[in-house]
């Protein structure tokens, strides 16, 4: 073999670094593909591999982007006003609730200019007294249904789940998907569960709620099906995919996140419709949060850096971004007893 | 000291954070010399994030040190006398090294710190009889007070006495259950981090100690208005110094002990102060049953 041959070959195997593989052009329509399970799985399984190694080389590398001084401090605003503040504990109650709605609207009390959060998001039954404490605050309600966080219930379940919440008042739906159904390939079961659950989340007056798909990434085991879950939930009608319920380990990871915008601004660039990205559980501190947003804005660009389409789905963390803009605005390093615990 | 034809094997003095010896974050040195001006190794020059990342592993050692009982506390104190024994040799080279004194004196300074860290191991259940007390009261109530620790206590070790005096200000520290963040000796550092490889050793929890080298002036202004330490202990800082960080320590109204004026001997008897200095009262008020 000529050194000229050789030299093509292996330059014609280089992807471009880090990116983990472009989806090049659709062969059949969109609105074909979710025709039956085996257009679906034919439209799923042709989107290109992800390249795991790529992935995480990539997401490592943005990670050590070194965001200083009047960057983090806009960082930090921002991440706070993209924060959904979260419980979804067993043992939540109406004080519990009220406390967090409260935090969401004024986060640091001590501080009238640290901005309020995107959306609190709680049980479908701590929708109605969510919606009332926060009142015209312009925070949203967010509220998981569908059988959360397993989503192991009847689709009538789920769906009622859904109309109830959204008859409470809650802005946006955070459904589960059924990964049971989706690992053992059976995608139109998911989207048909996705689409109903949309529709449900449709009110009179065309002030519909969002929906917001849990992919719950770390049941999913590779990025492949990542990648695969995201396509089927955007097809499926939704507004925002999710990684995770917070109740699986791993949660939320960077390289995944990558994996979903890459797969957002691809679904763009196809239909000409934006999708939200949130990765929710494990992230606490602001470093975390920072690298996220860097990663949203070397992945999307960024029109997807305001809290409409990107959020982070915290508890904890709320209070670490509190600390280190406390540390900016004084000089001094902030500790945590001065701050409320969730 | 190295044969001829054998390449030398020389330490790397790093810090000691968490129960593990991390660089400096900064990747900073900087070198340490011995009382007669001679280079004796690289030290690393700890930066404010060293600092954060120390207290942040004394808040997480707090808890489990201050809930363990006072005879366990007592027990893995002694237990780090043990290995300080063990090490007497290596310790006392370090301080002929670092200060010029004679073998014999070297030796007796290593027993003096042994000796101290065994004396103030037999405090851990007895500062309780001392500051604890039984309050009389004009009610049907047993009010009884106990001493508590304060919490995370940033200690600046004294620039002479680099094991005897270190020990002499970490030891009544942690033994009533604080945990502490310690910037070592500017001039001589390298016992202390000797002194961590101890500790490391010893059954202590990592994150009880914390042993930071490097520049006391950039150090200390870092800890003392960091709002999660609960107290600072400023025995090695100069005078000018002291004023600052006892300024910055009022935020949070954090214990302050001040630097002693005029020299200190560390072998003398230290008496309680350095105990009671970190330590709070909680009383109880207990209904007298019928």
């Amino acid at each position: 073999m000529s050194p000229d041959v050789l030299l093509r070959l292996w330059f014609g195997t280089i992807r471009p670094v880090g990116d983990a593989g472009v989806v090049s052009t659709l062969t059949t329509p969109l609105a074909e593909v979710a025709a039956t399970n085996a257009t679906l799985r034919a439209f799923l399984h042709g989107l290109p591999g992800v390249d795991r190694v790529g992935a995480d080389q990539r997401t490592a590398m943005l990670g050590t982007r070194s965001i200083k001084t009047t960057a983090k401090a806009q960082a930090i605003d921002l991440a706070i006003s993209m924060v959904d503040l979260t419980t979804l504990e067993g043992a939540d109650t109406l004080g519990k609730v009220r406390a967090m709605c409260a935090k969401a609207v004024r986060p640091d009390p001590a501080d009238p200019s640290v901005p309020k959060v995107a959306a609190v998001c709680v049980y479908p039954d701590l929708v109605a007294p969510a919606v009332e404490a926060l009142g015209r605050s312009g925070v949203r309600v967010a509220s998981v249904a569908t059988g959360f966080p397993s989503g192991r219930t009847s689709l009538e379940v789920k769906v009622r789940d859904t109309e109830l919440a959204v008859a409470a008042g809650a802005h946006e739906i955070d459904m589960v998907i059924d990964r049971g159904a989706f690992l053992s390939g059976d995608y139109r079961k998911v989207f048909d569960e996705i689409a109903a659950v949309r529709s449900a989340c449709a009110r009179d007056g065309g002030d519909d709620a969002h929906l917001k798909v849990i992919l719950e990434t770390g049941e999913l085991a590779t990025y492949d099906n990542v990648r695969r879950a995201s396509w089927l939930a955007m097809l499926a009608g939704a507004d925002f995919i999710k990684t995770s319920t917070g109740k699986v380990a791993p949660a939320a990871t960077l390289p995944v996140t990558l994996v979903m915008l890459e797969a957002v601004r691809d679904f763009r660039s196809q239909t000409g419709r934006m999708i939200g990205v949130k990765p929710a559980g494990g992230i606490r501190t602001t470093k975390d949060a920072i690298k996220y947003l860097v990663l949203v804005n070397e992945t999307t660009g960024p029109d997807w850096l305001t809290p409409e389409w990107f959020r982070l789905g915290a508890s904890s963390l709320l209070n670490d971004l509190l600390m280190q803009r406390q540390k900016l605005t004084t000089g001094r390093y902030a500790g945590p007893d001065y701050f409320t615990l969730d | 000291m190295t044969e001829p034809g054998r390449l030398a094997v020389r330490k790397t003095y790093k810090l000691y954070i968490g129960g593990a010896f991390p660089r400096s974050e900064s990747g900073r040195s900087y070198a340490v010399t011995s009382s007669k001006g001679q280079f004796l190794a690289n030290a690393s020059r700890a930066s404010r994030k060293d600092a954060r990342d120390a207290v942040t592993a004394a808040r997480k050692a707090f808890p489990g040190w201050s809930g363990a009982t006072a005879y366990n506390r007592g027990q893995i104190l002694y237990r780090v006398a043990e290995m300080l024994e063990g090490r007497r040799a290596q310790f006392a080279a370090e301080l002929i090294d670092a200060d010029g004194v004679s073998a014999r004196k070297a030796g007796e300074l290593v027993d003096a710190a042994v000796d101290r860290l065994v004396w103030y191991a037999g405090w851990s259940d007895k500062i309780g009889a001392l500051r604890g007390a039984a309050n009389p009261v004009a009610g049907p109530y047993f009010n009884l007070s106990t001493p508590e620790p304060t919490g995370v206590v940033a200690v600046v070790a004294p620039p002479m006495g680099p094991l005897l005096g270190l020990i002499s200000v970490i030891a009544p520290v942690i033994v009533s259950g604080n945990t502490c963040v310690v910037v070592a000796s500017e001039r001589a550092p390298l016992p202390a981090i000797t002194l961590g490889e101890v500790l490391a050793t010893s059954d202590l929890p990592g994150g009880v100690v914390n042993l930071l080298t490097g520049r006391v002036a950039e150090l200390a202004p870092w800890l003392a208005s960091h709002m999660d330490v609960n107290a600072i202990d400023l025995t090695g800082c100069p005078e000018e110094l002291a004023v600052a960080c006892e300024r910055d320590a009022a935020e949070n109204l954090k214990r302050v002990l001040r630097p002693a004026t005029g020299k200190v001997d560390w072998l003398a008897d230290p008496g309680v102060e350095r105990m009671t200095a970190f330590l709070e009262t909680k009383t109880v008020w207990h209904p007298i049953g019928v």
